[in-house]
C-alpha cells in the first residue's frame, strides 16, 4: 500500500512520517506541494513543521499549493488523509474538517510527551487502537488551540467525531480538550500531536503512535 | 495610486491570547486607560488609479478566501487616499 507524504517550504516531520509508514509495512511516497501529481498513492498525510513560514496563518497558503487541488479531491471522494499537526492546520484551511487551530492560549510554544484518550475508533486512521485507550506521544506547537463555534462543537460531540482527547490538564485551551477530529466519513483526521515521532520506544517516548498507520494499511486491505 | 485597506480581527467570542498579553503589559508601563485589547492584521493593497468598483468586489473574495479565515476571522475593507 502507498501512503503518500507531501513536502511544503518549512516542512519538518515529514522523514519521519515517511518512517512511520515504513514501520507499519506501507510503502512511503514523497509527494511535492508543487506537483499537483498524486503518484497513484492509496492515503496521504499532511505532516507537521512550519509551511510558508506560518506566514498569513498556519496552514493559510500551503492550503493553495499545487498538490492540494488532486488531493481535496480524493479526499472528498473517501481517499483517507490525515493532517498532524501543521498538517492538521491546513485541513482546517482547507475547510476539509470544521474549526480552526488557534494560537495557544498561554502564547508558548509546547513540547512535551502528552496522555491522550482516543474516542473513536471507527475511522480509517484509529481503528487499530481500542475505544478509550490512552496513549502517550510529543505535543509541538505554537498554535494548537481548537476553535469552533458552540453549534459545530455540539454536532462534533453529538456524531462522536472527536477522535482524541488531552488527558489531564488542557495543554494548549483547545475546546473540550479536543486533541483530534474527523470528518463525517471518517477518512479525513487531523490531529495536533504527533504519532510519527512515537512508533519506536528507542527514538520516542512510547511505540504508541504507530496504531495510525497500521490502522490505515487495514482500512486500505479492506 | 490609491491604497485598499483589508482589517482583519479575530470574532469578539474568539480568544485572543496576544491582545491579552498586551493588555497585561500596559499598566506594567504606567498606562490605565485599557480595559481590554484585541489584535488584528492590516493588509495594505496597492492599484493603479482609483480603485475601480469590479476591484473592490475582488478584493471582498480574497479577503474572505486568502487574507482571512472566515471560521474566526471578521474583515472589513477600505479605501485610503
Amino acid at each position: 500500500m502507498k501512503i503518500g507524504v507531501v513536502t511544503f517550504p518549512g516542512t519538518l516531520d515529514d522523514r519521519d512520517a515517511a518512517r512511520a509508514v515504513r514501520y507499519a509495512g506501507g510503502d512511503a511516497i514523497a509527494l511535492w506541494h508543487n506537483d499537483a501529481d498524486l503518484k497513484g498513492v492509496d492515503a496521504v498525510i499532511l505532516p507537521g513543521g512550519f509551511s510558508y513560514g506560518d506566514y498569513l496563518r498556519c496552514g493559510a497558503i500551503s492550503r493553495f499549493s499545487p498538490v492540494m487541488e488532486p488531493l481535496i479531491a480524493a479526499a472528498k471522494g473517501g481517499m483517507p488523509l490525515l493532517g498532524i499537526c501543521n498538517g492538521f492546520q491546513v485541513l482546517a484551511e482547507a475547510h476539509l474538517i470544521p474549526g480552526a487551530l488557534t494560537r495557544n492560549h498561554e502564547l508558548h510554544f509546547l513540547c512535551k510527551d502528552q496522555k491522550l484518550k482516543i474516542e473513536n475508533i471507527d475511522t480509517a486512521w484509529t481503528s487499530s487502537y481500542s475505544k478509550g485507550q490512552e496513549i502517550l506521544i510529543p505535543l509541538k506547537n505554537g498554535e494548537g488551540a481548537y476553535m469552533c463555534d458552540d453549534q459545530t462543537l455540539e454536532m462534533l460531540e453529538g456524531e462522536g467525531r472527536i477522535i482524541a482527547r488531552y488527558v489531564g490538564e488542557n495543554p494548549n485551551g483547545s475546546r473540550n480538550l479536543i486533541a483530534g477530529i474527523t470528518n463525517e466519513r471518517g477518512n479525513i483526521v487531523g490531529l495536533m500531536p504527533h504519532p510519527e515521532h512515537a512508533i519506536d520506544s528507542l527514538t520516542g517516548p512510547s511505540a504508541d503512535g504507530l496504531g495510525f498507520f497500521t490502522s490505515v494499511l487495514k482500512a486500505l486491505v479492506k | 495610486m490609491a491604497k485598499i485597506v483589508v482589517d482583519v480581527m479575530l470574532k469578539p467570542e474568539i480568544l485572543d491570547p496576544q491582545g491579552k498579553a498586551v493588555s497585561a503589559a500596559l499598566p506594567r508601563l504606567g498606562f490605565n486607560f485599557a480595559t481590554d485589547v484585541r489584535q488584528g492584521k492590516r493588509f495594505e493593497i496597492t492599484v493603479e488609479g482609483e480603485p475601480t468598483a469590479a476591484q473592490l468586489a475582488e478584493v471582498e473574495i480574497a479577503a474572505e478566501k486568502l487574507l482571512s479565515n472566515p471560521v474566526i476571522e471578521n474583515f472589513t475593507v477600505r479605501v485610503e487616499k
